[in-house]
């Protein structure tokens, strides 16, 4: 267990070295961006397991597709951005149709990237990947979920995308916390507000809900990791005990986390009233990763503002 | 290798290829008739397979990237046995093992599902990649279309397997020269076509894809270290004469009547 702040993308190259040495069918591959995806490590250690196609993400996911035919593991990185937009029918009809166990662990997702710029800051690709059947979407709140995941992911049958992120984020995870698909993770007990999080913004709603409760409310953190399998028992939890319902992510308002959510809420016969939060119908831009928060709305102090104009509503 | 028995094999396969798009009313003759040589030269002498197991560990795999050629493969593995002939007539329909591109997860025998043109050699790269890193013997065939080499990632994946020398794969173009639109040279011209894998990193060897004792030529050329192509000129639509080099027929089925036409004029019946 770490306990410090850490970029998911490295406990991904972490757990990568942890697996070359528990499963000699994992295999890694990358497309040119081993040192920023952290796949550098093993590729180091163990040279004649990973395969770099060089820049050529399409190949990365097709030459993934074959490893796994062959009877080995792999886990194909680059961008996120990439991985799901320029290889995108790659996964679909190469990875998702045939069911075929390629770990696709992308980093520098979201607007965290920073100054590369809105073509590099991924903010749809929860969306594009969880419209697929028999993908499942897992994102990361700290270093030691990210971890997990990775470790977990080796033992999936099928497809997986794990979203992860380049910027340093804080520890949030308790140290008796096991990763689990379809299992979200709760921070306190149910409460008039259920603040539902995933990746980078599970820190934020933590600080917010603490804003919140010094405000007289009681307030519930959901980390909803595993975007696809939903924890829909939380969810009908949340619509049963809560008044508001807030979704917060790092990822388009449409077709992300809030989605996913509010497309099972609106199958529930009763329902509490729902906020998304999320970056509106814009690219994003360069700057520093902080700054990209704060102009985007996505800090501790726009969920209690939008709790609170909810709630006064 | 026996000319005869490969010959029958590619008989039976264009019967079966007729009668099952002519049934289905939709499906790809053109380029599934221009591939029967092949896939009889690959199924019946080239590949190492099983007799009756199309899962059989130690086998050879073949991986059909011009997936619209789905009908080329149902029949070959039928006439290989490892499915009922007459399940040709279920091609296309619903609840169908044999879905309109090859689905990997419906049939054994199929390889890999593919369908979205020009990602098949991608996969057979990285099957071949390891095949390789696990000491295993078997060897990657990929058939690969002409017009789907207008794809950019058959390129990156053409790069890929040079770099890491992959001698355990073996790629063929079914290079008919025609696509939906038109004859390839007039669509986007492929030409100098052996000049370009060769300038990739490639093998090649140029042959009559029609002919057996010419594929084998191809497949069993002295080999260095670099992975092989074998460019198969072929007829699209071969073997039906009136379907032979005419674009038209790329993705239109043959009536009924035209298939049973068809299969009466070679003298058979599609289970004989």
């Amino acid at each position: 267990m770490v306990n410090k702040p850490e970029a998911t993308r490295d406990a991904y190259g972490r757990a990568l070295l942890a697996l070359g040495q528990l499963r000699s069918e994992v295999v890694v591959l990358d497309a040119d961006l081993s040192k920023s995806t952290k796949t550098a490590g093993f590729a180091a250690k163990y040279p004649e397991r990973f395969f770099n196609v060089g820049i050529a993400e399409a190949d990365l996911i097709g030459t993934a597709c074959g490893l796994t035919l062959s009877g080995l593991k792999p886990f194909a990185s680059t961008f996120a951005i990439f991985a799901t937009g320029r290889a995108y029918d790659q996964i679909r009809n190469s990875v998702a149709y045939p069911r075929l166990p390629v770990v696709i662990a992308a980093t520098h997702a979201g607007l965290t990237v920073g100054p590369d710029g809105g073509s590099h800051q991924s903010l749809e690709d929860i969306a594009l990947m969880r419209v697929l059947p028999n993908m499942q979407v897992w994102v990361p709140a700290d270093g030691e979920e990210a971890y997990q995941m990775v470790i977990e992911a080796a033992t999936e049958t099928g497809p997986v995308y794990i979203r992860l992120g380049r910027q340093v984020v804080p520890h949030v995870t308790p140290a008796d916390y096991k990763f689990e698909k379809g299992r979200a993770q709760v921070f306190g007990p149910s409460g008039d507000v259920t603040i539902i999080a995933c990746g980078v913004m599970v820190a934020e709603a933590l600080r917010a809900a603490e804003e919140l409760r010094q405000a007289g409310l009681s307030v519930q953190v959901v980390n909803m990791s595993s975007i696809k399998p939903l924890d829909t028992e939380v969810l009908e939890a949340a619509a049963s005990h809560s008044r508001l319902i807030v979704t917060v992510e790092e990822h388009f308002v449409a077709g992300g986390l809030g989605s996913a959510c509010v497309e099972y809420l609106s199958t529930l016969r009763s329902r509490p009233q729902v906020g998304m939060l999320g970056v509106e119908d814009r690219f994003g831009q360069s700057g520093h990763p902080d700054e990209l928060l704060d102009l985007y709305g996505l800090r501790a102090s726009n969920i209690v503002a939008a709790v609170k104009r909810s709630l006064d509503s | 290798m026996n000319t005869v028995l490969l010959r029958n094999k590619a008989q039976e396969m264009r019967r079966l290829i007729m009668e099952g798009i002519a049934e289905a009313g939709s499906g790809h003759p053109g380029g599934s008739l221009s591939l029967v040589e092949i896939m009889s030269y690959l199924y019946f002498y080239q590949a190492q397979l099983h007799e009756t197991d199309p899962l059989w560990p130690e086998r050879d795999r073949i991986i059909l990237s011009k997936g619209h050629a789905a009908p080329a493969l149902y029949a070959a593995l039928a006439a290989k046995g490892y499915m009922p002939h007459e399940e040709m007539l279920t091609l296309r329909k619903l609840g169908s093992r044999l879905q309109g591109h090859p689905d990997m997860r419906k049939l054994p025998g199929v390889e890999m599902s593919t369908g979205s043109l020009g990602q098949g050699l991608s996969v057979a790269n990285g099957l071949a990649l390891g095949l390789r890193l696990q000491n295993k013997a078997n060897k990657v065939y990929v058939v690969l279309g002409d017009g789907e080499l207008q794809e950019g990632q058959v390129w990156e994946a053409a790069m890929t397997a040079a770099h890491h020398r992959l001698t355990n794969l073996m790629a063929v173009v079914d290079y008919n020269g025609l696509q939906i639109d038109g004859f390839t040279g007039e669509v986007k011209r492929l030409e100098p076509l052996a000049e370009k894998w060769q300038a990739f990193g490639w093998q090649t060897v140029t042959v009559d894809g029609h002919s057996f004792a010419d594929l084998y030529r191809g497949f069993n050329v002295e080999r260095d270290d670099r992975p092989l192509v074998v460019i198969a000129k072929t007829i699209k639509g071969k073997g039906v004469q009136y379907m032979e080099n005419v674009a038209d027929w790329h993705g239109k089925a043959p009536s009924k009547a035209q298939a049973q036409e068809y299969i009466e004029g070679i003298g058979g019946d599609v289970r004989g």
